[in-house]
């Protein structure tokens, strides 16, 4: 029986980036985290880059976003959960969307494994911003695993005319693979957002 | 990892589109969410703790400094980071950020005509002890004005953000101040339910408080716990 309440959440706001994502920003601060996943070479498997804006209701890409993934390796394996895998993998990454030109975040990372209980290969993502009161979560599967995302039960939760939002398009580029993951915080294409 | 997960509590948590707080208007989410039963990836989550606490990390009158003391009031920040049984979150990252004494932040976007301080970056991390227990040292951040409304000023105020054992206690929330007028006036403050709105507020604590040295806040945060109760052994 719980006996103590959730300490409310409240917004990330417009400065969080010489204390959340220092580094990416150039701050005088050393970061937890970067855009890149913690042992990516630990990660086993093909690496790829993650990348999309995080859209308004008019459809306007926002500049003071940040995005953090939680992943498994290439064998389906989450950093702490599994002996087996390389610890030097940390499955995390985080970044604002305030240093790119285009305001994407860009991720690079390694496509993770399918971890358990039938679910597709994914990777789970929080969206924080000024003017998001909570942190939103959602996730992003891959275009290219059609037969598993048909098979995934979370996907089978969505209204099937929502899923595609939670898809991401692959693009061979000469910077390697590229997964596109636009999300919208609103509006027509409002990205499907999940009480987790 | 824990084995359980349980719900987000919305009655304690901001809904995503508040009136008062206009840019919730183009960025809050309108759509139902879809329930997600927690499993591995929300269940396990990023190990930060202790280790990631680097240098006067944990001194933000310090780990700042270029050429001598940051200006404003020392304060202590203190508290125990536990889940809603009341359970100690142990050795648990808690990053911090904050406008400085008078009320200007370092970022670049923040244009507000108060003076930066060379020797205060508002930015640093503890970790929880065995116990659950964090601390900081810091100075109290100033008011600031923003544009969300005519003569709006937000409340003096510390932004902490927290892991806990997984991806699913994930929480950014904010530290606020007992007896600021300015919280009654707040539309972030005021976006959280009323009834629970006390629990960002601060306690000053004597006991926390160093002789000739720094004044003392309590603040305890909650994250979500497991959904069923522990079994013994």
């Amino acid at each position: 029986m719980a006996t103590k309440g959730q300490t409310p959440s409240q917004t990330v706001g417009p400065y969080f980036a010489y204390g959340l994502t220092p580094e990416q920003y150039g701050y005088r601060l050393k970061s937890i985290a970067h855009p890149t996943v913690g042992g990516l070479e630990a990660g086993g498997g093909p690496r790829i880059l993650v990348e999309g804006r995080v859209l308004d209701g008019n459809g306007d890409p926002i500049d003071d976003a940040m995005i953090e993934i939680w992943q498994a390796d290439a064998q389906g394996r989450y950093p702490g959960t599994d002996k087996a895998a390389n610890s030097a993998f940390t499955g995390f990454a985080r970044c604002g969307t305030g240093t790119d030109k285009d305001k994407r975040f860009i991720f690079e990372t390694v496509k993770p494994g399918a971890a358990d209980e039938g679910q597709a290969p994914h990777i789970n993502v929080i969206v924080f911003a000024r003017g998001l009161l909570s942190h939103a979560y959602t996730r992003l599967y891959f275009a290219d695993e059609a037969e598993a995302n048909a098979a995934d039960p979370v996907l089978a939760r969505v209204p099937e005319t929502r899923r595609g939002t939670l898809i991401a398009a692959r693009h061979e580029t000469d910077r390697g693979v590229v997964y596109r993951f636009d999300i919208h915080l609103q509006g027509a294409a409002e990205t499907v957002f999940f009480d987790v | 990892m824990s084995d359980s997960l349980s719900p987000r509590d919305w009655a304690s948590h901001p809904a995503y589109r508040d009136p008062g707080y206009k840019s919730t208007g183009l960025r809050g989410p309108t759509q139902p969410l879809v329930t997600l039963p927690a499993g591995i990836g929300e269940l396990s989550g990023p190990r930060f703790g202790k280790d990631f606490v680097f240098g006067d990390d944990a001194d933000l009158t310090r780990n700042g400094r270029v050429n001598g003391e940051p200006q404003g009031e020392r304060i202590i920040v203190t508290g125990r980071v536990m889940d809603e049984n009341g359970r100690a979150v142990p050795d648990t990252l808690v990053e911090v950020w904050q406008a400085n004494a008078a009320g200007r932040y370092v970022h670049s976007r923040d244009q507000h005509d108060a003076p930066l301080d060379p020797n205060f970056l508002g930015a640093g991390r503890c970790a929880t002890d065995a116990d659950g227990v964090y601390r900081f040292l810091t100075v109290k951040p100033g008011a600031y004005p923003w544009p969300n409304h005519f003569n709006a000023w937000r409340p003096n105020h510390i932004h902490l953000s927290l892991f806990g054992p997984g991806f699913g206690t994930r929480l950014v929330t904010q530290m606020y101040f007992p007896g600021d007028p300015l919280l009654d006036l707040d539309p972030i403050f005021k976006a959280t339910p009323e009834p629970v709105r006390t629990r960002l507020v601060a306690d000053f604590d004597i006991e926390v408080t160093q002789e000739a040295y720094a004044l003392g806040y309590r603040f305890d945060i909650v994250l979500r716990g497991s959904a069923a109760t522990p079994m013994e052994g």
